[in-house]
């Protein structure tokens, strides 16, 4: 039934009515060219701008929620509302063991601080960390390291400082690693230099000591400022976020529908919020994109219906001289199939033009708005059939319109 | 070869319908070359189209060569015109994006023939109508006679049981004309039938039976001593 593809008659054929009108055909093809072009532009920013997003984020734990404690709404087990909840190391221990799903609970504690060296001085946020917190938020480290379990275990008077406080303390170009600071009059080694990324939840981290350094220079006791809470890749956090929130009430003594007791902020939750927007673009790049395909077919079809008018009478004489109804059909369908192929082709090409062209120009860089904008290969598959499918259904319609005529008729035609 | 018994055919117009070929008889045999005269309007030229299967009638039997032509698809049709005839028209209807071997060789392409076959088969016709030279030429560069020889030599490619010649020479000056006719009564004396629609008395004389046509039936079928086409070239 396909034999005929392969036969360099039929192309001949398709290559001559063709190649008669070059400019109609060219016009013809203009469309389905422009429809491929958009869509393949598109598809490629849009996935560039998904992978600009997912280097941003790159550094968070995107599956974790905070949990910090606040003041209770509603009197419970003697307690009166309007009683301050404090989170406190042992909960730490109960949810780790009691809430399914959950990979790390980091516990941490956050304090104003003045930070001096030499006759500079200024005011940051201090944080008392655990190693694992570079677990959940990957520190961009550019000189030294992070907090280990040795400086935990020995309460040790170490420091590692955000590259804005180095900026602010630190002449240009010394080296700050090994130094002392001071915070709140306490000398600190710095260890490390971090680089704070491009996206920050809650306040901005400046200073981070071991948790235990903290505990102790700030009188914190058991106490927790508040906790992060990752869950393994395969559970839901929304699910880890009411068991633990369950837990923490039960702990201490809040009511199981207090909504006030506790406060948290679901990261996942306002992840999968701009995920979601970046799904509805691609759906919408897809939408534009196919629509815009769909409209180029039919320009194909229209064209190729007034190129059957114009060629009535030539369809007669080939029709006089022993072609059947089907060989006319086919002819025209190949020719539908082969302008979409050929348009298409020609719009995947310059596509990918204008990706290379996107990615000189905006995707250059560390804070580039677009990384690496593509298609996949699948995409331009599937695109290509599309094309294919669309091209013979529209090349039917000149197809019967060209044999709906008697050859007599088409032959009395002047 | 043919044979035509009680043809009828009309056509409708508005409400009414015009009847335009009322009881047709007649018969060719085979060597025969015969002219359809007649007024326009007198049905020579749907007689014509019955025959070459382009049209169907009405009423009535038509048997070309032994085979009764009656409620044919369109695919069936097709391979009759291909396997049995040869159509020369008055206005040559040659493809105008194809060279002059291209258009001799395509009702050799419908018939499935390979392609390199089929063009050496396409060159020995040209060449058989003295237009070798002229095969790589595209049908705007030849003159209207050179035309009219492609489009025989098209109509023979597939080496036809009849041709069928509507007005062969309608579009062309005198001597052209009898130059054309010269070629057609050679074919002819070779032994191919050959029916031809003509309103020009010159060119009916050069045929070997006239048959005249008057308001759907036949006047008048008369054997005429052929004019030779030459003694004018």
């Amino acid at each position: 039934m396909f034999k005929f593809l392969f036969d360099r008659d039929t192309w001949q054929e398709v290559f001559d009515s063709l190649s008669k009108n070059k400019l109609r055909s060219a016009l013809t093809m203009v469309g389905v060219w422009w429809g491929i072009l958009l869509l393949i532009g598109l598809l490629g920013s849009a996935r560039g701008l998904e992978n600009s997003f997912n280097r941003l984020f790159g550094d968070f734990a995107t599956n974790s929620v905070f949990f910090m404690g606040s003041t209770t709404s509603m009197p419970f087990k003697g307690f009166q509302e309007g009683r301050r909840v404090q989170l406190k190391i042992p909960d730490i221990k109960k949810v780790e063991e009691n809430v399914e799903g959950i990979e790390f609970v980091v516990p941490r504690n956050m304090n104003l601080g003045t930070v001096n060296r030499n006759l500079l001085s200024g005011t940051f946020n201090v944080f008392g960390d655990f190693p694992t917190l570079d677990e959940v938020q990957k520190k961009k480290l550019i000189h030294g390291r992070f907090i280990n379990q040795n400086d935990i275990d020995n309460r040790k008077k170490v420091a590692v400082i955000s590259k804005n406080i180095y900026e602010q303390l630190f002449e240009k170009d010394e080296q700050a690693v090994g130094t002392r600071i001071e915070i709140n009059n306490i000398s600190y080694m710095v260890i490390g230099l971090f680089d704070v990324g491009n996206v920050n939840f809650g306040p901005s981290e400046d200073v981070h000591i071991p948790f235990t350094t903290f505990q102790q220079v700030y009188n914190q006791g058991d106490k927790i400022g508040f906790m992060m809470i990752t869950g393994k890749p395969e559970y839901d956090i929304t699910q880890i976020q009411k068991d633990t929130e369950l837990i923490l009430k039960n702990l201490n003594n809040v009511h199981p529908e207090d909504t006030r007791g506790f406060r948290s902020f679901n990261l996942g939750k306002e992840f999968g919020k701009i995920t979601g927007f970046l799904t509805g673009m691609q759906f919408l790049t897809w939408f534009v994109g196919i629509a815009t395909l769909i409209a180029g077919v039919f320009a194909i079809g229209n064209i190729l219906l007034i190129t059957v008018k114009e060629r009535t009478k030539e369809i007669g004489v080939r029709r006089a001289l022993g072609a059947t109804p089907f060989e006319i059909k086919r002819q025209i369908v190949v020719e539908a199939v082969f302008l979409t192929l050929v348009a298409g082709i020609l719009g995947i090409i310059t596509g990918g033009w204008i990706l290379i062209l996107l990615d000189h120009f905006f995707g250059q860089g560390d804070d580039a708005a677009i990384v690496n904008a593509s298609v996949s290969i699948g995409v331009v598959f599937i695109a290509l059939i599309i094309l294919v499918i669309l091209g013979s259904l529209i090349g039917l319609i000149p197809a019967f319109k060209a044999t709906s005529i008697k050859p007599i008729e088409a032959l009395r035609e002047e | 070869m043919l044979k035509i018994n009680q043809l009828h055919k009309s056509y409708p117009i508005g409400d009414s319908s015009l009847h335009v070929l009322k009881g047709i008889d007649l018969t060719v045999d085979e060597g025969e070359m015969v002219a359809i005269m007649g007024s326009s309007g007198s049905g020579k030229s749907t007689l014509l189209n019955i025959i070459g299967m382009l049209d169907e009638a009405d009423e009535g039997e038509y048997i070309l060569d032994g085979l009764p032509i009656k409620n044919l698809t369109e695919k069936k049709a097709a391979v009759y015109r291909n396997k049995f005839l040869g159509f020369i028209f008055q206005s040559f209807n040659l493809i105008n994006y194809k060279t002059a071997l291209e258009n001799v060789a395509l009702p050799l392409y419908y018939q499935g023939m390979k392609r390199k076959e089929r063009l050496e088969k396409a060159l020995f016709h040209l060449e058989k109508v003295g237009l070798a030279n002229w095969s790589h030429h595209l049908p705007k560069e030849l003159s209207g006679g050179q035309k009219q020889r492609v489009a025989i030599a098209r109509a023979l490619a597939a080496n036809p049981k009849l041709l069928l010649a509507d007005e062969p020479t309608g579009a062309l000056d005198t001597k052209t004309s009898y130059d054309i006719m010269a070629f057609i009564q050679q074919l002819n004396d070779e032994g191919k039938t050959i029916l031809m629609v003509t309103h020009e008395e010159d060119i009916a004389n050069m045929c070997k039976r006239i048959v005249r046509l008057r308001d759907g039936v036949i006047m008048e079928d008369k054997k005429v001593e052929q004019v030779r086409a030459e003694q004018y070239v």
